[in-house]
């Protein structure tokens, strides 16, 4: 049993974070106050259940995902259940390296990735339906195990992989094409 | 699958595993998702084979890049009214 008047102390820390899930979630600054203020007072009131020595940080994004998927069903506006296309494994590799391997360098692969600017990266992750999007950023952004992310979004461990294999190559594509779009990068033959 | 940047290892085995399933351990060997055995396997796999490493530095890179540009500022104000959200909630349940 957790102390409530610790609460504070123990939990704030993890406002950054979950800021910016909040903000790749609803896409937008109101929102994602909204959003991280209900998190935390959810959090606060359930806090006397909440096991010390497990994942603080774990249980605060299970709130998190809930109350997402609870705030958009009551607006009867349903996170998107889209799916994503299929891309095949390497896919921005082969595109900005080709095929065969570079020849070019390390040096010249890392000189495009810092062409990805932050609008870049977070349009593309934000064009990622929402199931996709959350598993991506849980793993990607804030490093938590399958596991852990199997427990924090309620699905089965092999939900989580096939949705980060499936959502990693669709976030490659999409980096791809904004990188195109933009002309920081030009098309090369496959 | 291509053989150019392999080096042989000095004596006899090429390891257990090939390219493609090198490849297709990616994701699981940088999410630290593989079982011991599995993890020794592959890292016998990249000793020797460049081309396979030069594909895990990637996107390796990549990874670190998306983290590193994916990050938002919290607003001051956001700060503020989780705090007296909180107190306000302490007040209400001692009331």
């Amino acid at each position: 049993m957790a102390d409530q008047e610790r609460f504070v102390d123990d939990a704030l820390a993890f406002m950054p974070s979950l800021y910016t899930a909040a903000m790749r979630m609803t896409r937008n600054p109101s929102d994602a106050e909204d959003l991280v203020q209900e998190t935390y007072l959810k959090a606060y009131r359930a806090y006397g259940g909440f096991e010390v020595g497990t994942n603080l940080k774990a249980w605060l994004y299970r709130i998190l995902t809930n109350t997402f998927i609870n705030s958009y069903r009551a607006k009867k506006r349903r996170p998107e259940e889209a799916d994503v296309e299929d891309v095949e494994d390497l896919y921005l590799y082969h595109r900005l390296v080709g095929v065969g391997g570079s020849g070019l360098g390390r040096s010249a692969e890392d000189e495009v990735l810092s062409h990805f600017t932050d609008e870049a990266v977070k349009t593309a992750i934000e064009s990622l339906p929402a199931s996709f999007r959350m598993t991506v950023l849980l793993a990607d952004i804030e490093g938590f195990s399958y596991k852990e992310i199997a427990e924090i979004m309620e699905v089965p461990v092999g939900t989580v992989m096939s949705r980060l294999h499936r959502g990693r190559g669709a976030l490659q594509k999409a980096l791809h094409d904004y990188a195109l779009e933009r002309g920081i990068i030009e098309a090369q033959p496959l | 699958m291509t053989e150019q940047g392999r080096i042989g290892p000095p004596s006899g085995e090429w390891g257990e595993i090939d390219c493609a399933e090198s490849i297709h351990s990616l994701y699981g060997y940088l999410d630290g998702e593989l079982t011991d055995e599995r993890r020794r396997e592959l890292e016998a796999h990249l000793d020797y084979c460049a081309p396979c490493v030069e594909k895990y530095e990637f996107e390796a890179e990549l990874r670190r890049v998306i983290a590193d540009r994916c990050k938002d500022r919290v607003p001051d104000e956001l700060r503020d009214r989780v705090a007296k959200a909180i107190d306000h909630e302490r007040l209400k349940s001692k009331s």
